[in-house]
C-alpha cells in the first residue's frame, strides 16, 4: 500500500484526479487504437456511374469495382503473387480434360444479411450465369461447346461443374464469378464479399459498408475488413479527382496519368506509387483490309513483312517512353507485356531503334530514297497517315514522335485525329484508314481473353479482321496455336503454344507494339497496409487489409 | 485615333511583324524536337522553353501567329462576301427571296457548328499535308461562318431599298442589277467591314476551339489552336507562367481587333 501511494504520488495531481486522467489517457487510446484497428472510411471515385449491382451483368469498370469490393469468389487471383488462392473454396481440382471442375467449399459461411452459404448456392450462381437469356458478359468465357453446363451437388460443401468442352484456364475464370444466394430474398444484394452495398446516390456515390458476415479474419484472428466503409464518388473528370485527392478529400487514385504523376511526386513523392510496366499496351498497326478503299500500292506495302518491320525498327520506342510517359513507360515487346509473369515469352528479343537497318531493309524491297523522299518500285512516295483518337494527349504525341522518327527514312506521315466514333466506324466499317494508333487494355492474364484478337476469323482482328479462312500462313498458325491453348488442358503446353504466337507476331508485327504502360497510382499517406500492384484494382486489391487512420 | 487605337494598332503591326520575321528570329523551325530537353524552362536558347516534345515554344508560337493571322483574316473575308451576296441581295430583293434566304440562314444557325465541324473534319481525307489541313480549317470557318453576318446585311440591305436615294434611282429608270452593285453595295461597306473584322476574332477563337478538341490544324503545323492545349493541365499552369504567352498573344490581338473596331464603327456612324 505504502509502495502504491509512492508510486503516484504528484504534488500537482491528487489521487482521484490521476485516476481520472488515468481514465482519460486510456480511452483517448483506446479510441485511437480503435480507429486504426476497425480502418475507418475510405474514400475514392469511380470514374462513371455503375449499370448495375448484379454481379453476373457487370461490364463496365465502376460495376466491375463494385463487384470486386462486394463480391464473394469462390477462387481468388492474387494481384501481387498472381497466383490463385482459395476464396469460398477451400480447394478445387479440374479434370484432366478440362471439362470439369469440383470444389471443395468453407463452412459456417453467410452472406450479408445471414443466409447461410453452402454448393446449392454455387449451383444457383453458376445456372445463372450460364443461362443464355441472361446474356452474361462474365458468362460468356465460360462458353466453351455446344450444350449445357452441368452442376452436381455432393454435399452442402461440395460440387462439380461439368462443361461440354475444355476451358482453358478454367480456375481462373472462377475469380469473377460473385456467387449469389439461392435463398435470400435480397438476391444479388446479399453478398459474401468484405463489403455490402450500403447507399446509392444515381449520379453522386455509392457507399459500401463493412460486411458483418464476412468470413476472413487477418494472422492475428481479427475479423476482416479492417475498414467501416468505402465511400465511392461518381467523377469522370480526372483533373477534379486530382484535385480533390491533393485537398485530402480522396484517399487514393486508382490509375495515375504520367504527367500527373511528376507534378504529384514533386511535391508528396510519398503518396505516388510506380508499380513497374502494367498489361496494358499501345500498338500501331497497319490497314490490311483487302477490301478497304485505299490505293493498291499502299495495301501491298502494308501487307509486306519486311514493311513492317522496317517501321517498327525506326521507331524509337525508348524516346516513346521517355518524352510521353515521363519515363513511367516500357519499351513494348510483344503481345503480352513482362508484367503478365507466366504468360510472358521472356525469349522475346527487343525491337533495337536503327533508322539506317530499317532504311537498308527497305532498300533491299526495292524502295529507294530520292531527295530525302522514300519511293517504292513503282515510283509512288510512301506518304501515310497515322489516325488516332482526338483528346488522347498521349497518343497524340506518340504519333508526332513517330512522324519525325519516319521522317529520317523518307517517309512523310500525316497525323490526323478524330473524334472517337469516326475513328472506330473507319476502324470497323468502312476501313477508310491507313494506320491507327490505339490501345489494348488487359484485365487479365490468361491469353484464352484475347481469342477475339488473335482469330483471323475475329471483328477484333483488327489489322484484317473476319477473315473467312486465314489469308496468310502465319496468320492460319496463330489460329491453330490459339486454338490448341485453348483446348489443352496441361498449363505448360498451353504457354509452348502462346509463346510460339508471340515469337509468330513479334517475326510479322501486325501489330507494332510501341510501349507498356506503368502502373501509377496514389494513395494518401493516411491508408495504412496500401501496395499498389500492376493488376486491376491496383491500389484497393487488398480493401479487406486497408485502414485509414485519423478518420 | 485615340491613343487606345494607336496602341492597338501598334500591337497589331508588332505581332505581324514578329510572325512575319519567325525564321529570322526562330531559326530552329517550329518542328524540330530537341527530345533531350522537353518541357524546359526559358532559357538563352528556347526563349519561352520547350512543350512536352522538346519543340522551340517561341518558334511555334511565331509560326502560329503568322498562320492564325493570316488565314483566319482570309476566312472573314470569305464569309464576310458570302453574308453579302446572301444576306445583301436577299435584303435588296425582299419578299420570298429575302424569307427564302432568311430561312436558309436561320437554319444554319440552329445547327450545333463545333458538331458540324467535327463531323465535317471527320469526313475529309485523311491523306492531307498539315499545310492544307490548315487551309480546309479555315475554308471550312468560312463556309460555315456567314450566318449572323448575312442577317445582319439582310436588314441593312432592306433599309437601302426602301430609302429616297434608291427610289430615285429607280425612278430615273437604273435597272436592278446596276442599282445593287452601284448604289446599294457601297452603301453597304461600312457594315461589310464591321462584319470583317468581328468575324476575325471569332475565327481565330473557332481555330483555338477545334485545336483545343484535337481537330484543328493537323500536327506538327502550330496554330494558336493546338498552343492553348498546352493550358488543359490544371495542376501546372500556375507553375509555368511562360505557357499563358499564346493566351496573352491572343487577347492582345482580339483586343486590339476590337479596338480598332470600335473605331471603324465610328468611322460608319
Amino acid at each position: 500500500m505504502k509502495r502504491h501511494n509512492r508510486q503516484f504520488r504528484c504534488p500537482a495531481l491528487s489521487a482521484p484526479t490521476a485516476k481520472a486522467l488515468a481514465v482519460l489517457v486510456f480511452c483517448l487510446v483506446s479510441i485511437c487504437t480503435r480507429s486504426l484497428a476497425q480502418g475507418g472510411g475510405l474514400r475514392f471515385c469511380l470514374h462513371a456511374e455503375p449499370k448495375t449491382f448484379d454481379p453476373l451483368k457487370v461490364d463496365d469498370d465502376a460495376s466491375g469495382a463494385i463487384r470486386y469490393l462486394t463480391g464473394g469468389v469462390l477462387v481468388r487471383e492474387n494481384r501481387q503473387t498472381q497466383q490463385l488462392e482459395p476464396g469460398l473454396a477451400l480447394s478445387w481440382k479440374v479434370s484432366s480434360d478440362g471439362r470439369e471442375i469440383s470444389f471443395r467449399l468453407r463452412s459456417g459461411v453467410s452472406f450479408s444479411d445471414g443466409t447461410p452459404f453452402s454448393a446449392e448456392d454455387v449451383a444457383y450462381t453458376v445456372q445463372q450465369l450460364m443461362d443464355p437469356a441472361l446474356h452474361s458478359p462474365t458468362g460468356d468465357v465460360f462458353r466453351s461447346g455446344a450444350g449445357s453446363v452441368e452442376t452436381k451437388v455432393i454435399s452442402q460443401t461440395q460440387i462439380s461443374i461439368r462443361f461440354p468442352a475444355p476451358v482453358a484456364g478454367l480456375a481462373a475464370l472462377f475469380d469473377q464469378v460473385a456467387i449469389m444466394s439461392v435463398r435470400s430474398p435480397k438476391k444479388e444484394m446479399a453478398v459474401l464479399g468484405p463489403f455490402m452495398v450500403g447507399d446509392y446516390k444515381p449520379g453522386s456515390s455509392v457507399v459500401l459498408n463493412r460486411n458483418p458476415y464476412y468470413w476472413k479474419t487477418d494472422a492475428q484472428g481479427r475479423k476482416l475488413p479492417y475498414l467501416d466503409s468505402i465511400h465511392l464518388d461518381i467523377q469522370p473528370n480526372r483533373d477534379v479527382e486530382l484535385l480533390r485527392f491533393k485537398r485530402e478529400e480522396l484517399d487514393l487514385i486508382n490509375s495515375l496519368d504520367s504527367e500527373y504523376f511528376d507534378k504529384v511526386s514533386a511535391s508528396s513523392p510519398q503518396v505516388v506509387h510506380d508499380a513497374g510496366p502494367s498489361l496494358d499496351s499501345e500498338q500501331l498497326w497497319f490497314n490490311q483490309v483487302a477490301k478497304a478503299p485505299i490505293p493498291g500500292y499502299k495495301r501491298n506495302w502494308f501487307r509486306s513483312t519486311a514493311f513492317r518491320r522496317a517501321i517498327s525498327q525506326a521507331i524509337n520506342r525508348d524516346d516513346l517512353s521517355r518524352v510521353v510517359y515521363h519515363g513511367h513507360a516500357q519499351p513494348a515487346l510483344g503481345p503480352f507485356s513482362p508484367a503478365n509473369k507466366f504468360w510472358f515469352n521472356a525469349n522475346l528479343k527487343p525491337q533495337i531503334y536503327s533508322p539506317e537497318t530499317a532504311l537498308k531493309a527497305l532498300q533491299g524491297e526495292g524502295f529507294r530514297m530520292e531527295n530525302g523522299t522514300l519511293k517504292d518500285k513503282e515510283g509512288n512516295e510512301v506518304v501515310f497517315s497515322i489516325i488516332t483518337n482526338a483528346g488522347n494527349k498521349q497518343r497524340e504525341h506518340m504519333a508526332v514522335l513517330i512522324q519525325d522518327d519516319l521522317q529520317k527514312i523518307g517517309i512523310h506521315v500525316n497525323v490526323v485525329t478524330l473524334d472517337f466514333p469516326s475513328l472506330i466506324e473507319r476502324m470497323t466499317q468502312t476501313f477508310d484508314y491507313e494506320a491507327i494508333i490505339l490501345g489494348l487494355t488487359n484485365v487479365d492474364l490468361d491469353p484464352n481473353n484475347e481469342m477475339n484478337v488473335w482469330l483471323s476469323s475475329s471483328e477484333n482482328h483488327q489489322w484484317n479482321p473476319s477473315q473467312k479462312t486465314p489469308e496468310t500462313e502465319w496468320e492460319a498458325e496463330i489460329d491453330r496455336l490459339m486454338r490448341e491453348q485453348a483446348s489443352a488442358a496441361d498449363l505448360n503446353k498451353r504457354k509452348e503454344a502462346f509463346d510460339r504466337v508471340q515469337e509468330i507476331v513479334a517475326e510479322q508485327q501486325p501489330f507494332i507494339f510501341l510501349i507498356n504502360k506503368n502502373a501509377l497510382s496514389a494513395v494518401s499517406t493516411s491508408v495504412r497496409g496500401a501496395a499498389p500492384v500492376i493488376l486491376w484494382p491496383q491500389t484497393y486489391w487488398n480493401a479487406e487489409s486497408l485502414m485509414v487512420a485519423g478518420k | 485615333m485615340s491613343l487606345w487605337q494607336k496602341l492597338a494598332c501598334a500591337a497589331l503591326v508588332l505581332v505581324v511583324l514578329a510572325s512575319f520575321a519567325a525564321n529570322w528570329l526562330a531559326p530552329a523551325g517550329y518542328a524540330h524536337q530537341y527530345r533531350e530537353a522537353t518541357d524546359a524552362p526559358p532559357s538563352r536558347t528556347h526563349w519561352l522553353g520547350t512543350d512536352e516534345l522538346g519543340r522551340d515554344r517561341f518558334a511555334r508560337v511565331l509560326y502560329g501567329t503568322r498562320i492564325s493571322l493570316l488565314l483566319a483574316p482570309a476566312a472573314a473575308l470569305l464569309s464576310t462576301l458570302l453574308a453579302a451576296l446572301i444576306g445583301g441581295i436577299a435584303g435588296y430583293l425582299g419578299g420570298a427571296w429575302k424569307r427564302a434566304a432568311m430561312a436558309v440562314t436561320d437554319l444554319f444557325l440552329s445547327l450545333p457548328w463545333l458538331f458540324l465541324l467535327i463531323t465535317a473534319r471527320a469526313l475529309l481525307p485523311l491523306n492531307v499535308s498539315p499545310l492544307v489541313s490548315v487551309m480546309v480549317t479555315f475554308l471550312l470557318l468560312g463556309l460555315l461562318g456567314w450566318t449572323s453576318a448575312a442577317r445582319v446585311l439582310c436588314a441593312s440591305a432592306a433599309l437601302l431599298r426602301g430609302s429616297d436615294f434608291v427610289r430615285q434611282a429607280r425612278a430615273a429608270g437604273i435597272n436592278g442589277r446596276r442599282l445593287f452593285w452601284m448604289h446599294v453595295l457601297p452603301n453597304l461597306k461600312p457594315v461589310l467591314f464591321a462584319q470583317f473584322w468581328i468575324s476575325i476574332p471569332v475565327f481565330i477563337l473557332s481555330e483555338a476551339n477545334l485545336g483545343i478538341l484535337g481537330l484543328g490544324v493537323a500536327e506538327p503545323m502550330p496554330s494558336w489552336g493546338s498552343l492553348l492545349k498546352e493550358l488543359e493541365g490544371l495542376v501546372s499552369v500556375g507553375e509555368e507562367p511562360w505557357k499563358f504567352v499564346p493566351l496573352i498573344l491572343l487577347v492582345i490581338v482580339v483586343t486590339s481587333f476590337q479596338i480598332l473596331l470600335s473605331r471603324q464603327q465610328e468611322v460608319a456612324a
